[in-house]
């Protein structure tokens, strides 16, 4: 996997949760992700095409979940409330929203589809050409993990991007 | 959250009203939660750029908050339509894609400025200060931030 393309998403997830989370973060335990990935908790997935394809998936296990979305939303939620769910995918969103400025002024051209909750328990394996990269971002609230699974594609079709 | 010097509209003093538009739930709460901290009053929410036209005729804000990607009608879309019929509608696109071209599309179609999400309490506030500058007064207070 290109580190070129894989560095705008750990800088913007790194900026965008010490912002949302009004403390430090810090980047732990970058791995390639030798099984299928395995949901941990509340799981937001974006998917990209076009010269960039793949997807990525933010994960965090229910107690993370429920103390981000409280700490950004500036009020207790229960972990059955729906903003808990909505408030990672709009983090999802943010965060992948500035990487993807990052890489289009890079060049680069691909479409972002709208983040969607990853509900089933498990994911695709990464195959040869789509590797899947593992990141874990410390937070005072948590472990945040980013799944990365993006490969280069210089004949996909170019479109705009469109994450909100 | 900081506290800002409330912004008023010039003509009567009262509180600037917002039109707040995003299909996040979580983003609409989050900045209502901003405006109201600068002294604003939430006149209505949208979640798509139908609803924002429609609710944008009900409540005749002073400033539309506006996304970009909605369901149904994106925001730039929307903010056309709404300029196309009150030219002095006053428009905040507010977006996670910040590169220049979303940028530049969105300014030609009407809206005024363009504010990049996570949104910064401080970084709105100007812009708001600077969108409503023709009729808006940032009342002095003493120990107010930004």
């Amino acid at each position: 996997m290109r580190m070129e393309l894989i560095q705008p998403f750990i800088n913007s997830a790194d900026a965008v949760l010490a912002q949302g989370l009004q403390g430090p973060t810090s980047v732990e335990n970058l791995s390639m992700e030798e099984e299928a990935y395995r949901r941990k908790g509340v799981a937001a997935e974006i998917c990209l095409t076009g010269e960039i394809e793949g997807r990525i998936i933010f994960d965090l296990d229910p107690q993370t979940a429920v103390k981000v979305a409280s700490c950004m939303a500036g009020a207790e939620l229960p972990q059955s409330d729906d903003l808990v769910r909505e408030t990672v995918c709009e983090l999802a969103n943010q965060i992948i929203g500035n990487a993807v400025t990052t890489l289009n002024d890079q060049g680069f051209h691909f479409r972002v589809h709208p983040p969607h909750m990853h509900t089933s328990d498990h994911g695709a394996k990464s195959s040869e050409d789509t590797e899947a990269l593992v990141m874990c971002f410390n937070t005072a609230s948590g472990t945040v993990f980013m799944n990365v699974a993006l490969r280069y594609h210089p004949s996909g079709v170019a479109q705009h991007a469109v994450a909100g | 959250m900081e506290q800002f010097a409330p912004v008023k509209r010039s003509e009567d003093g009262q509180p600037v009203r917002y039109l707040i538009v995003d299909d996040s739930v979580f983003a609409r709460k989050n900045l209502a939660r901003m405006v109201e901290s600068f002294g604003g009053q939430v006149a209505g929410e949208a979640g798509d750029g139908i609803t924002a036209i429609s609710e944008y005729d009900r409540v005749t804000p002073d400033i539309v908050l506006m996304d970009i990607t909605m369901p149904q009608m994106e925001g730039i879309e929307a903010a056309e339509k709404i300029v196309r019929e009150h030219p002095n509608a006053r428009i905040v696109m507010v977006s996670s894609v910040g590169y220049q071209e979303n940028i530049v599309a969105a300014l030609q179609r009407g809206a005024r400025h363009f504010v990049q999400k996570p949104v910064k309490p401080e970084v709105l506030y100007e812009v708001i200060k600077y969108v409503m500058r023709d009729d808006g007064a940032a009342a002095r207070s003493a120990g107010a931030g930004a």
